[in-house]
C-alpha cells in the first residue's frame, strides 16, 4: 500500500507529497532518469525527499535516458508497473514528470485524472470504502477545469490510480525523516520504443519577465490598436513592471503571444495588475486573479473585470493612463524636490 | 506530407461558466461553440505544412453530429476534408476519444492506402483539460510523440521533425522521424480568419461521418460545480482622468512606485 510521487530534475516536490499524504497512505517517490544512484542530483532530491518526511526513492535508471523525450520515460515506467504496483502515483500538473505520468498511463492504458485539487470524496461519502486498495476501487478526485473556474468530481476507476496535482493545493504538513533511501531499478529501455530525442535544452527567457514582475499593465481590446501600448509601456517603466495583453490583442497581431496573460498563455500574480479595456472572460481571469490587487479600466462600469476587481476606474483607457502617468512624474517631481526646500 | 488534425467542439463562455441545476454539466442553452486556441493553432499548422510540402489536411473530430460545425470552420481555415466520428452528446473519457480516433485514422488510411505522416493535436482540449488525448493515440499506434510544441520544422532531405517546445521554463529541440505524434500550443503560430471563400468552399466540402460506440472509459465525471468566490464590492477610484490622483494614491498604499 503506497501512493509514488513521480519527481523530475530539480521540480520543487512539496506540494505533490503533501498532496500524497492526504490519500493517508504511505508515501514513497520515484524518478526515471539517466542518473545513477551517487550522481550530485539524486543525492540532492533524496535530501530533500528527506526533509519532506520521504523515506524511499526508487530510480529507475538507464544511461540511455539521459536525451530521452518524455513518451520514452513514460513507457519506461508502465514498464515497471508491471512488476512493481503501487496504489497511485502523483505529479505535479506541470513540468515533465506530468508528461512522464500522461505517456505512462497511456502506454499502460490506465486512466490518468489531471489537474486535481482534492482526493476526498465530496459526492457522497463512499470514499472511505474506497480506500480499500482493491484492484477494481475508485477514488473521487476533485479536478479543475478551465484553470479553476470550475471544479468536476471525477471518479476515477483502476488498479493503479494516477493524479496530477494543481499548484497552489492545500498540503498536509509533516516531519522530517533522517534519511531517503534510495534503490536503484535497472530501467528497461527498449530500443524500438519510439525514435525521438532531445537534441538541444536551453533555458527560456520569453514571458520570464512577465510571469514575475511584481507589476503587470495588461491591455484588451479596449486599448485600440498596437499604437496604443504606448501609455501602457510607459507606465509599466514607471512602476517597473511588465506589459500584458489578453487573447484579442495577440489575435489582432497587437501583441506578441509571449504577453498573453490567461489560460493558454502566462499566469501571472503580481503584486498588482491593472487591466486596461480588458472584459474578464474566464480565460483571461484565471491568469490574473491570484494578483493581490487588481485595478480595471474600463469604459463600461458591468464589465466582469470591474465587478471582480479591487479598484476601478470607468473611463477611456487612453484617457485614464495618459492622467495617471502625469501624475505619478509630477508627484516623482515633488518628491525630489522636497529635500532642497527642506534643507534651505 | 499528409496531416491530420484532430478538433473538439467546446462551448464557448464568457465570464463566467454556467453549469446546469443537476451539475451534471456546462449549461450550453444560450452559448455558442468553438475549438479551443491550442488547436486552433494546430489547423494553422496543418494547413500550413500542406502547403509548403504538398498533400493533403484531413480535420477529425469525435463528438455529436453538431461538431461538423467545427469541422466546417477547419475546413474554411484551409483544411483540405473532414471526418466526424459521431459518439453522441456524453463526455468521453481520454482513453475512449483516442481509440475513437485511432479507429477513425485505420479507417481513413485503409481507404486512402496513404498513411499519415503527422497526427497533430492540441496540447489540452479547451473545457476538459485532460492533455491525454495526443499522448493516448500515439501509444495506441506506437507512434513517437512530442508534446507542448513551439515550432515546427520539416527537415527537407531526412523529412525528420524538428520539434521546438517550452516545458518547466526550458527551451527543448527534439528530432523525430516521421510519422509522428504532435500536441502544439498556441503561440506556436497565428491562426488565420476564414476568408470568405473560404467559408464558401468549406459550406460544400464532404464531410465524412461514422457512427462508433465508445466503450466506457476509467476516468468518469461524477458533477461539475463553481467554486465559491468572493463577491467583495469594487471600489470605483472615480471616472475618466479625473480618478488619477485616486490611483496613484493606491499604488502609493501598495508600495509599487
Ligand atoms: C479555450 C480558450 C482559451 C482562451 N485563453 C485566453 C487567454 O489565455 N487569455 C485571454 O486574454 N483570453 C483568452 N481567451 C479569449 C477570451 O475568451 C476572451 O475572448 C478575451 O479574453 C477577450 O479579450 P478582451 O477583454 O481584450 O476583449 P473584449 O472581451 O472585447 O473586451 C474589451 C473590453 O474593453 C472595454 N473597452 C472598449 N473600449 C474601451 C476604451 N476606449 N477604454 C476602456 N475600455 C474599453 C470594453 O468595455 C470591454 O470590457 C480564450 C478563449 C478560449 C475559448
Ligand atoms: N472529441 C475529440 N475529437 C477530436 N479531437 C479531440 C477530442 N478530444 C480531444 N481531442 C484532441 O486532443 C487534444 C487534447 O485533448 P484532452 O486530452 O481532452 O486535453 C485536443 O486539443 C484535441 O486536439
Amino acid at each position: 500500500m503506497t501512493v509514488l510521487t513521480l519527481i523530475d530534475g530539480p521540480e520543487p516536490a512539496e506540494e505533490v507529497v503533501g498532496f500524497a499524504r492526504g490519500t493517508g497512505l504511505p508515501v514513497e517517490a520515484v524518478t526515471v532518469t539517466a542518473e545513477g544512484k551517487g550522481s550530485p542530483l539524486l543525492r540532492k532530491q533524496a535530501e530533500e525527499l528527506a526533509r519532506l518526511g520521504v523515506g524511499t526513492l526508487h530510480v529507475l535508471c538507464h544511461p540511455g535516458l539521459a536525451d530521452s523525450t518524455p513518451q520514452t520515460l513514460g513507457a519506461t515506467l508502465a514498464r515497471w508497473f508491471e512488476s512493481w504496483s503501487p496504489d497511485a502515483v502523483v505529479a505535479p500538473a506541470d513540468g515533465r514528470a506530468a508528461e512522464v505520468l500522461t505517456h505512462a498511463a497511456a502506454w499502460a492504458r490506465l486512466p490518468l485524472a489531471t489537474n486535481c485539487v482534492d482526493v476526498v470524496d465530496t459526492v457522497d461519502g463512499a470514499a472511505a470504502e474506497d480506500w480499500s486498495g482493491s484492484s477494481s476501487s475508485s477514488w473521487t478526485p476533485t479536478r479543475e477545469r478551465a484553470g479553476g473556474v470550475l471544479l468536476e468530481d471525477a471518479r476515477l476507476t483502476a488498479p493503479i490510480k494516477l493524479l496530477t496535482v494543481s499548484r497552489g493545493v492545500e498540503t498536509v504538513a509533516t516531519e522530517p525523516v533522517p534519511e531517503c533511501a534510495v534503490y536503484e531499478h535497472p530501467a528497461e529501455v527498449e530500443a524500438d520504443d519510439v525514435d525521438a530525442r532531445v537534441v538541444e535544452r536551453a533555458a527560456a527567457a520569453e514571458g520570464a519577465t512577465l510571469a514575475t514582475a511584481p507589476v503587470v499593465v495588461s491591455g484588451g481590446r479596449g486599448v485600440g490598436g498596437a499604437e496604443g501600448y504606448v501609455v501602457l509601456e510607459e507606465l509599466a517603466d514607471l512602476l517597473g513592471g511588465a506589459v500584458g495583453c489578453s487573447r484579442v490583442a495577440t489575435n489582432n497581431g497587437w501583441r506578441p503571444h509571449s504577453d498573453q496573460v490567461g489560460l493558454t498563455g502566462t499566469k501571472v500574480a503580481p503584486e498588482l495588475y491593472i487591466a486596461c479595456g480588458i472584459s474578464g472572460a474566464t480565460q483571461h481571469w484565471v491568469g490574473c486573479m491570484d494578483s493581490r490587487t487588481i485595478l480595471a479600466i474600463n469604459t463600461d462600469p458591468e464589465a466582469p473585470m470591474v465587478t471582480r476587481a479591487d479598484y476601478a476606474v470607468i473611463g477611456d483607457v487612453q484617457e485614464v493612463l495618459a492622467a495617471v502617468v502625469a501624475e505619478l512624474r509630477s508627484r516623482a517631481r515633488s518628491r525630489t524636490a522636497v529635500p532642497s526646500v527642506a534643507s534651505r | 506530407m499528409n496531416v491530420l488534425v484532430c478538433v473538439k467542439r467546446v462551448p464557448a463562455f464568457g465570464a463566467k461558466v454556467p453549469v446546469t441545476a443537476d451539475g451534471s454539466g456546462i449549461d450550453t442553452r444560450h452559448l455558442g461553440f468553438t475549438i479551443g486556441p491550442h488547436e486552433e493553432c494546430a489547423v494553422e499548422e496543418a494547413v500550413g505544412l500542406v502547403s509548403a510540402h504538398g498533400g493533403r489536411a484531413t480535420v477529425l473530430t469525435v463528438g455529436p453530429a453538431e461538431a461538423e460545425e467545427q469541422v466546417r470552420y477547419a475546413l474554411a481555415m484551409g483544411a483540405d476534408r473532414g471526418a466526424l466520428v459521431e459518439t453522441g452528446t456524453t463526455e468521453l473519457d481520454p482513453q475512449a476519444t483516442a481509440e475513437a480516433i485511432v479507429g477513425a485514422v485505420e479507417r481513413l488510411v485503409a481507404d486512402d492506402e496513404e498513411r499519415f505522416d503527422l497526427l497533430l493535436f492540441g496540447v489540452a482540449s479547451a473545457d476538459a483539460e485532460h492533455g491525454q488525448v495526443g499522448p493516448r493515440v500515439a501509444a495506441e499506434l506506437g507512434l513517437p510523440m512530442v508534446g507542448s510544441v513551439k515550432g515546427v520544422d520539416v527537415d527537407a532531405s531526412s523529412k525528420d521533425l524538428s520539434l521546438r517546445r517550452d516545458v518547466a521554463g526550458d527551451v527543448e529541440v527534439c528530432r523525430v522521424p516521421m510519422p509522428a505524434v504532435v500536441a502544439v500550443k498556441e503561440g506556436l503560430n497565428l491562426p488565420r480568419y476564414p476568408s470568405m471563400p473560404g467559408r464558401l468552399r468549406a459550406r460544400k466540402a464532404p464531410v465524412w461521418s461514422i457512427g462508433a460506440e465508445p466503450a466506457r472509459g476509467g476516468l468518469a465525471t461524477a458533477g461539475l460545480r463553481q467554486p465559491e468566490e468572493n463577491d467583495e464590492e469594487t471600489v470605483v477610484l472615480g471616472h475618466g482622468a479625473d480618478a488619477a490622483p485616486a490611483v496613484v494614491n493606491v499604488f502609493e498604499r501598495l508600495g509599487v512606485m
